[in-house]
């Protein structure tokens, strides 16, 4: 009985020692954190997509905190939670949310089975790295879509999706959040986020192909062969030519679609507009 | 007998071609010449549309210390300067010329009659780097790297000997083994010429053992050089590989990149590059042509061709008795290590040592099953890397992980996928991890 007992009383003490000193050193060493950086996180999706360029949404909880120093939120952007929590954001750090345009992923391609044939077959591992690595790929344009879907690994709101029929790449607008995964894991550089616009309308050159005209047109049926027909039609200067490419700049784009009537290649896309004349249905995305 | 002392495999040999002489193949009609012949900077073409070319006429300059210049191997008429699909299977800068006749630059001496070293005392090293630098020679086995960068080692480093690359290891490749049956004096003259050019007095020329009739051929001929020495080695995948022939011939060991095979003393040329060589310094004939297998399994004759560069491959192949019915894929290089082709329009490059015609049947890839964690593919390793790690990481994208498994060591071999039970892709995987961390290291430098 008196050993239980005196086994007792000695791990009591040991406890009860180790305790204080657990005690003082919590209190001796404790790292101070901004207890708003935890409010943030609370309201920030959790999707730890990292499209706002930092690792997961409490490191941009941090990075807002320490913004809110310089008394600005500007450079900052969680874009699947879009300008609500962003606004939320601001009313805990006592600031005003800048208004950021809501983007969208825009798969730049629009080369079909029928308009870009499947030469040759890619028997590797299906991914479109690696294909890429491997060169052209399995159609004769080193530009366009792989189709072998990395975007659609890389999305966490399962919103891009690569169609089997015609192997693009597809956006689902209703989910994407425009967080930028696929944009940066693309090889090709081909998805592009663009503005959402009003009721979700825009008009894109649906083309990634840098080939001269005569290359590019061989390559494929629907490929943008820089011809600068869309750069004369746009009354409002927002077509720019690269190279041998067409670009419509989002910002200065007033929605016409007098490109879209003017492009001989069918390169020039309108999404999300109401049916306008029965031939062009099909082409409403 | 001497081989490398860690991992390799032994795939089937297949040298179907071994016993066919070299035969020279006719000239195309229209010869493209890719600016990326070589690794480093690409050419820059200096001729443009309508200009009047001979064989050995300048097309592109060399775009830096680490590039090498790119003559006709033609004459004719420039048709046009515009990107052209090369062995690469992409679109790059190329020159078009369209054949009309075969008239060559004066400069070059086309007799037979060999020169050796000893005609020409005034050759000293400097001269001959840049004879070689100017005639635009690369490693011939495959690598393209330029030759006269490895001729020139950095400060503080002091070459030891010239070893010279005669094993083609590659299954169905016997390019190399009939250049020494029907070249072996030449070749001769080409290492002593490499041996000068990096001050050294020692040479080995590493071969094989499935090519004894070479080996026997080499070492007569060799006999007339106390200071050339031809080792016979055992048969072994890898063995062409820099790193693996050093270790097989000398027993030293290159340590992990950045280490370079100078840091412990060897120059590694090709058999293909010292013909080159030769003919380059003794003949003042630039790179212009080479010998190039076809082969395959279904290939009617299988031939070795002395092929001017830019000739297409599907003239290569109507050469050999066309393409076969039940082609699967066509191979620019050996089984191991070459790259399928997406289009047999691709012209001949200064790498291009094989042109492999696989049948329907042995071009299909199996289904992987998953790993059993058996280890072979760490057995097989010549690098003594985890090939299964790596890969795995890989897949998952994690580029730090794979950096401190030094995935950048892996030599691209095909080892570990060769081995692998369960056919796994492991190859596919760690070059993605290799080419990606390879990257980050790169843009790390430059910060």
């Amino acid at each position: 009985m008196n050993v239980i007992l005196i086994a007792v009383i000695v791990l009591g003490a040991v406890g009860l020692v180790s305790a204080l000193i657990l005690f003082a050193a919590k209190e001796k060493f404790a790292v101070w954190e901004d207890p708003r950086i935890k409010e943030v996180s609370e309201v920030l999706p959790q999707a730890n997509c990292g499209g706002c360029g930092y690792p997961g949404c409490q490191g941009f909880a941090s990075a807002c905190v320490k913004a809110a120093e310089t008394g600005s939120l500007s450079d900052l952007n969680c874009a699947p939670g879009g300008q609500a929590v962003m606004e939320q954001v601001a009313g805990i750090l006592g600031l005003q949310a800048s208004a950021a345009a809501p983007k969208v992923a825009v798969v730049r391609c629009n080369g079909t089975c029928d308009a870009r044939p499947h030469g040759v077959e890619f028997d590797g591992v299906h991914s479109c790295r690696i294909q890429n690595m491997t060169g052209m790929g399995e159609t004769q344009c080193q530009w366009g879509c792989l189709g072998e879907g990395d975007c659609e690994a890389a999305c966490l709101f399962g919103a891009i999706k690569v169609n089997p029929a015609t192997r693009i790449a597809e956006v689902d607008e209703s989910k994407c959040t425009g967080c930028g995964a696929c944009a940066k894991t693309c090889p090709r550089s081909i998805i592009e986020l663009r503005p959402q616009g009003p009721k979700n309308r825009k008009v894109v050159v649906l083309c990634n192909n840098k080939d001269k005209g005569a290359l590019a047109t061989k390559e494929c049926k629907n490929s943008c062969i820089g011809c600068g027909k869309c750069v004369k039609a746009c009354k409002f200067e927002a077509i720019e030519l690269g190279t041998n490419l067409a670009h419509i700049d989002p910002d200065k784009c007033r929605l016409c679609r007098k490109c879209e009537d003017e492009c001989p290649r069918g390169a020039i896309h309108a999404f999300n507009f109401p049916p306008r004349k029965p031939k062009t249905q099909e082409e409403q995305a | 007998m001497k081989t490398f002392s860690i991992g390799g495999v032994h795939p089937e040999e297949n040298k179907l071609s071994a016993q066919s002489p070299i035969r020279q193949a006719s000239l195309p009609k229209q010869a493209v010449f890719s600016m990326f012949q070589h690794i480093g900077a690409p050419a820059k073409p200096v001729v443009k549309k309508g200009d009047v070319v001979k064989v050995g006429t300048l097309l592109g300059e060399a775009g830096g210390f680490v590039s090498a210049p790119i003559y006709s191997s033609v004459s004719g008429k420039v048709s046009k300067v515009d990107v052209a699909l090369d062995a690469s299977d992409t679109r790059r800068m190329a020159v078009y010329v369209d054949v009309d006749g075969d008239e060559w630059e004066e400069s070059i001496d086309r007799s037979e009659t060999l020169v050796t070293l000893a005609e020409r005392p005034e050759l000293d090293s400097k001269t001959i780097i840049d004879k070689i630098k100017q005639a635009g020679i690369v490693g011939m086995g495959g690598a393209t790297f330029p030759c006269h960068v490895k001729l020139c080692p950095p400060p503080g480093q002091k070459a030891e000997c010239v070893i010279i690359n005669a094993v083609e290891c590659e299954p169905y490749l016997t390019a190399d083994h009939r250049l020494m049956l029907e070249r072996p004096e030449q070749i001769l003259v080409g290492v002593t010429l490499l041996m000068k050019a990096v001050g050294v007095d020692k040479g080995y020329i590493g071969i094989e053992n499935n090519k004894p009739d070479a080996i026997a051929l080499m070492t007569e001929k060799a006999s007339k050089y106390p200071n050339i020495q031809v080792v016979p080695l055992k048969v072994q995948y890898p063995q062409g590989g820099e790193k693996q022939l050093i270790d097989a011939v000398i027993g030293r060991q290159v340590p992990a990149p950045p280490a370079i095979p100078i840091n412990v003393g060897a120059v590694v040329q090709n058999v293909g590059t010292a013909y080159a060589v030769y003919e380059a310094v003794m003949k003042n004939k630039p790179l212009i042509d080479r010998v190039i297998t076809v082969t395959g399994k279904s290939v009617k004759t299988p031939s070795n061709l002395l092929a001017r560069l830019g000739t297409p491959f599907s003239q290569l192949i109507d050469e050999c008795g066309g393409l076969p019915q039940d082609t699967g894929k066509v191979i620019g290089g050996g089984p191991m290590m070459g790259k399928a082709l997406i289009s047999l329009d691709i012209p001949m490059t200064k790498g291009s040592s094989g042109l492999l015609i696989m049948n329907d049947k042995e071009a299909k890839r199996a289904e992987a099953d998953p790993c059993i964690r058996c280890a072979k593919c760490v057995g097989a390793c010549p690098m003594g890397l985890e090939p299964y790690l790596l890969a795995q990481v890989s897949s998952q994208h994690q580029w730090e992980k794979a950096e401190t498994e030094d995935i950048v060591s892996c030599i691209e071999c095909g080892s570990c996928s060769f081995t692998c039970p369960s056919h796994r892709p492991l190859l596919d995987m760690i070059r993605l991890g290799k080419t990606t961390v390879m990257g980050i290291i790169r843009s790390r430098s430059q910060k």
